[in-house]
């Protein structure tokens, strides 16, 4: 049976040589591929062809990497375990009655299955740790600023970066090599990752790593997962590294801050879906603003219906202060809250998820159950730090993944830090 | 519970600010859903003012002409296209 990691199938060739040469890629349907379809995993975008690559394509190509296909994901990125696509679920390569995660969970499975060497994910509150976690392979979400924007169709554009997915530490740090470095047509790209040289950096070596352990991120997780992550740090103290505990009593809000921020900038986002420039226009006729919003209802699914809704919401006059604002000095104090704990440690780490992979459907019925768990991943995006999921054992036969997070520009030291884990 | 209770004719009023048609079931589910949803937001009530420190900087580029997207190609993906316009419905 198919795991139906893939939306559109096709093969791109890219150029003859390059540090990607005769590597498959899978990348994510909402990273805009010239001549080849892009649907975001939405009905709306069912036809929708792109006239331009995104940056991320271009590097690449230009690396010698063939594209495979484009992958399945939850519809605009929203969801965490591909069930939101309008192209039905992904199902997760090592149990196939399970989730494999999301959004980018395409990805992920096309990985995990050896459909694609390698895959590009994008990640706005933990949608390539999530997958990469849940399918038992290696994700980084890069610092904001590291890779090029330009091309992905927006969600959240404070919070989301494009990053690798890969079966190894190394192969993840060599892909996000030839995708990091400044664009002119992403204002938010930065100098660093211009001829960086990540895979160098999976050498294995955490002597003297000290790592920090929010006891925020680990409580209430579930006791296999738990137990898998201990395993994994007392790994790495026997290679020479040391942990502690550290508290971050700001992220225990980060979730709400989250989702305020990311459905708000949805809301705004997503209002270019008109169905008269690109997507489904429904051919109504009457008053445009009826028009546009019977186009609406008929091209987006469920989820993205609600959180465009509750980002109008907390936008609107009356509710912004409330919302939007606390959400923005939330934000702030994560930030804040991870400037310190780096101040006496070189990493923080926690369980990636707090549980193992869903049963297929099981989330489905309630948002709120299934926001709640992005908790381990979303403050990352809040205080715009690199991390990896890193596989860390199983749980009843299912993967585990162990989260490491790094200062500000220090993929460096996540990708040294998870290549131990590798040991 | 929230203390902004969510109801029915609120969805509605959202909705229509948004642009999103719904039908009656949604209405319905999104309403108990948004009461939910909103009333773990009010967690962020307890949020301690905290002093931003954005290193915000404006990022400048020389103002050039540099190839864009061709007006066939602008156009590929639009419904309903007229002498070499985007077309949409009429506006009342």
């Amino acid at each position: 049976m198919s795991l139906n990691a893939f939306i559109t199938k096709e093969t791109l060739d890219g150029s003859d040589d390059g540090p990607l040469a005769g590597k498959t890629v899978a990348v994510k349907d909402n990273i805009s591929t010239e001549g080849l379809r892009t649907t975001c995993g939405s009905a709306m975008l069912e036809d929708y062809v792109p006239p331009y690559d995104a940056t991320v394509v271009e590097l690449l190509k230009g690396a010698g990497a063939t594209i495979v296909g484009k992958a399945n994901m939850d519809e605009f990125g929203m969801g965490t375990t591909t069930e939101t696509s309008a192209f039905g679920p992904t199902k997760n390569p090592v149990d196939e009655s399970r989730v494999p995660g999301g959004s980018s969970g395409g990805s992920a499975a096309a990985v995990a299955a050896g459909e694609a060497d390698l895959a590009l994910g994008t990640d706005t509150g933990g949608s390539i740790r999530c997958p990469a976690a849940f399918c038992g392979v290696v994700g980084i979400k890069p610092t904001y600023g590291l890779v090029s924007r330009y091309g992905l169709v927006a969600y959240a554009n404070s919070l989301e970066q494009i990053g690798p997915i890969a079966p190894t530490v190394e192969d993840a740090a060599a892909l996000l090599d030839v995708i990091a470095g400044p664009d002119d047509r992403d204002g938010t790209t930065r100098d660093a990752g211009a001829d960086s040289n990540y895979a160098a950096a999976a050498d294995g070596d955490v002597d003297g790593l000290t790592i920090g352990v929010p006891t925020e991120f680990v409580e209430g997780a579930d006791e296999g997962v738990e137990a898998a992550f201990w395993a994994a740090l007392d790994e790495l103290e026997a290679q020479g590294a040391e942990y502690r505990e550290v508290s971050m009593p700001s992220v225990e809000k980060a979730v709400a801050a989250y989702y305020v921020i990311a459905m708000s900038e949805a809301s705004s986002n997503l209002a270019r879906f008109d169905g008269v420039r690109y997507g489904k226009s429904g051919g109504y006729d009457g008053n445009w603003n009826e028009a546009f919003a019977r186009a609406r209802e008929d091209g987006f699914g469920s989820e993205v219906k609600r959180r465009i809704l509750l980002g109008t919401y907390a936008l609107s006059a009356g509710y912004h202060d409330k919302y939007y604002a606390k959400a923005q000095d939330a934000r702030a104090w994560v930030k804040q809250d991870f400037d310190e704990a780096f101040e006496d440690v070189d990493v923080v780490a926690s369980p990636t998820m707090p549980v193992p992979p869903f049963e297929l459907g099981e989330s489905l019925d309630d948002p709120l159950q299934m926001y709640l768990a992005d908790a381990n991943t979303v403050p990352v995006n809040l205080a715009n730090l690199p991390a990896i999921s890193v596989p860390a054992g199983e749980t009843d036969g299912l993967p585990v993944g162990l989260q490491l997070i790094g200062p500000k520009f220090g993929e460096e030291t996540i990708v040294r830090a998870a290549s131990a884990v590798e040991n | 519970m929230s203390d902004t209770p969510v109801d029915a004719d609120e969805v509605r009023h959202v909705a229509e600010l948004a642009r999103v048609d719904l039908d009656e079931d949604e209405v319905e589910e999104f309403a108990a859903q948004f009461a939910d949803i909103l009333g773990y937001f009010d967690a962020l009530d307890e949020v301690p003012e905290v002093d931003r420190e954005d290193e915000l900087v404006n990022v400048m580029r020389p103002d050039e002409v540099r190839d864009g997207l061709s007006q066939e190609e602008a156009l590929s993906n639009a419904a309903e296209t007229e002498d070499g316009f985007f077309k949409g419905p009429r506006v009342s």
